[in-house]
């Protein structure tokens, strides 16, 4: 399983608390992530990235194991601690405005 | 005993202020939807326990929000276990889907605006402004959205699908967006011919259609805008507001970036009455219940300096329909008072006495009982207040 960690706004449309769990297809990548997680919370859909061209909204962020990946390739391997679930996919509302 | 409803949709979330119909005591819920900014909320006539509301942020987009009672529960259409589901039967989620039409189709490509540099900008979406629910169903919803188009849903909000015939006229390319982007604000639905919509936006004009959307013009003539190089050019006006009562639906009433304006023939042509207004600049404009001619305004001093004349806040009322106006100042502040009323910020209830509300950017949302003549704050605090509208129930 991997875990994701939703910001507290996406978390609350998403009517979930804490963590969450999803089965993802291999190999383990932001795209294989989000699709999973777009698949079983389709309010997020548009989101955390956009419908149609599926590019990360400019103000969210992908962290992991202490690394910034936003800037990776959606089809980039994500680190093997991700895809064991030892570390969490954090998604992240960048610190900008009021 | 009828009630009232107050829908607000602010900066930092949505407020629904509740009270019976004397108008004295409220209830205030919220915030919902915290942290995100609301621009607008709207019942539907036909079943008002039917909400709809528009919950963006610049993090992560649009959401479509509705209520099937009254504001108590919501729900994102379509993303529910049991509802629209696509080829992997998982729903669709597509309910914040604004895609503009450049299908073959409908031939209208997506087409290029004027750019604040002069060159021209493809349509890119950002947000909903504004929700009209039709006059008939409550599942159909019309949505003026930023860059500047107007959508429609037909299922409650689950999918929308652009009437492209607007954006897609040959005036688009001289579009150009306003200091608050190029949106879609304002829209009039003609009570007596529902082929017939009016819109405004932001900075191009106001259009028409009457053949319920596929083709629409300008309707901008007698309009006078010194800010651009052409004053009396057919479209580049910056409309703030249009408003219209049910019972004539061929007299328009416009609030522009300057200028009141009023139309008797479906916006064909216009005439400006602003008459004694002490400023002609401002934001809403509405029409009193039972009075077609009576018409409110909130005079803002100039387009830098956006509050009231003197830090004094007044509503303007005019019972012969623009030219002479009557400040109302009773129970709002007349020293020291520096807020802006904004364009989808002022609502009117239809009990008798008509109530009037609008909502400030510091946050106070003030009600009249009485048509205008003496008002008091409902809230004092709440976030910058975007939206207010008020839904009369039984």
């Amino acid at each position: 399983m991997i875990r994701v960690v939703l910001p507290p706004h996406l978390r609350t449309l998403a009517r979930v608390d804490g963590e969450l769990e999803l089965e993802v297809n291999t190999p383990v990548s932001q795209r294989s992530v989000l699709d999973a997680l777009e698949a079983q919370y389709p309010m997020l859909r548009g989101t955390v990235r956009d419908h149609i061209t599926k590019l990360r909204r400019p103000m969210v962020r992908f962290f992991a194991c202490g690394e910034d990946l936003s800037h990776e390739s959606p089809d980039a391997q994500l680190p093997e601690a991700i895809a064991t679930g030892s570390e969490p996919f954090l998604i992240i509302g960048a610190i900008a405005g009021g | 005993m009828s009630r009232v409803r107050v829908l607000v949709g602010t900066r930092k979330g949505a407020f629904i202020l509740t009270s019976d119909g004397t108008r004295k005591r409220w209830k205030v819920s919220g915030p919902h939807f915290a942290g995100w900014e609301i621009y607008h909320m709207k019942g539907s006539l036909v079943d008002p326990d039917r909400i709809y509301a528009s919950q963006t942020s610049a993090w992560f987009g649009q959401i479509i929000q509705r209520s099937d009672n009254g504001g108590k529960t919501w729900n994102t259409p379509g993303s529910s276990a049991e509802e629209l589901k696509g080829p992997d039967g998982m729903p669709k989620g597509e309910s914040n889907n604004f895609v503009y039409d450049a299908s073959a189709e409908t031939g209208k490509p997506l087409t290029t605006h004027q750019w604040y540099d002069g060159t021209q900008h493809p349509w890119e979406f950002k947000r909903v402004w504004h929700l009209e629910p039709s006059l008939k169903d409550p599942d159909h919803v019309y949505a003026g959205v930023e860059d500047a188009a107007l959508f429609e849903s037909k299922d409650g909000g689950k999918l929308w699908h652009e009437l492209a015939g607007l954006r897609g006229s040959d005036t688009g390319p001289k579009w150009q967006p306003g200091a608050g982007g190029m949106c879609l604000h304002s829209i009039l639905l003609d009570p007596s011919n529902p082929e017939r919509i009016s819109i405004a936006i932001s900075a191009a004009g106001a259009f028409r259609t009457d053949d319920g959307g596929k083709n629409w013009r300008p309707i901008n003539h007698g309009l006078h805008s010194e800010y651009i190089p052409d004053p009396t050019a057919e479209v580049g006006h910056c409309v703030h507001r249009i408003a219209l009562h049910p019972s004539r639906p061929n007299t328009l009433f416009m609030q522009k970036h300057w200028d009141v304006m009023r139309s008797d023939n479906s916006g064909d042509s216009w005439q400006e009455v602003s008459g004694n207004l002490p400023s002609d600049f401002g934001f809403p404009i509405d029409v009193h219940a039972h009075e077609p001619e009576t018409i409110y305004v909130v005079p803002i001093k100039s387009d830098s300096e956006h509050y009231p004349p003197s830090g004094r806040l007044r509503v303007y009322r005019s019972r012969t329909g623009g030219n002479e106006w009557q400040a109302l100042t009773k129970g709002l502040p007349q020293r020291n008072c520096y807020v802006n009323v904004l364009r989808d910020a002022m609502s009117i209830d239809s009990l008798e006495p008509c109530g009037v509300y609008f909502g400030t950017t510091g946050g106070q949302v003030y009600a009249s009982a009485d048509a205008g003549d003496n008002w008091k704050p409902i809230v004092r605090d709440l976030p910058a207040v975007l939206s207010v509208e008020v839904q009369t129930l039984p």
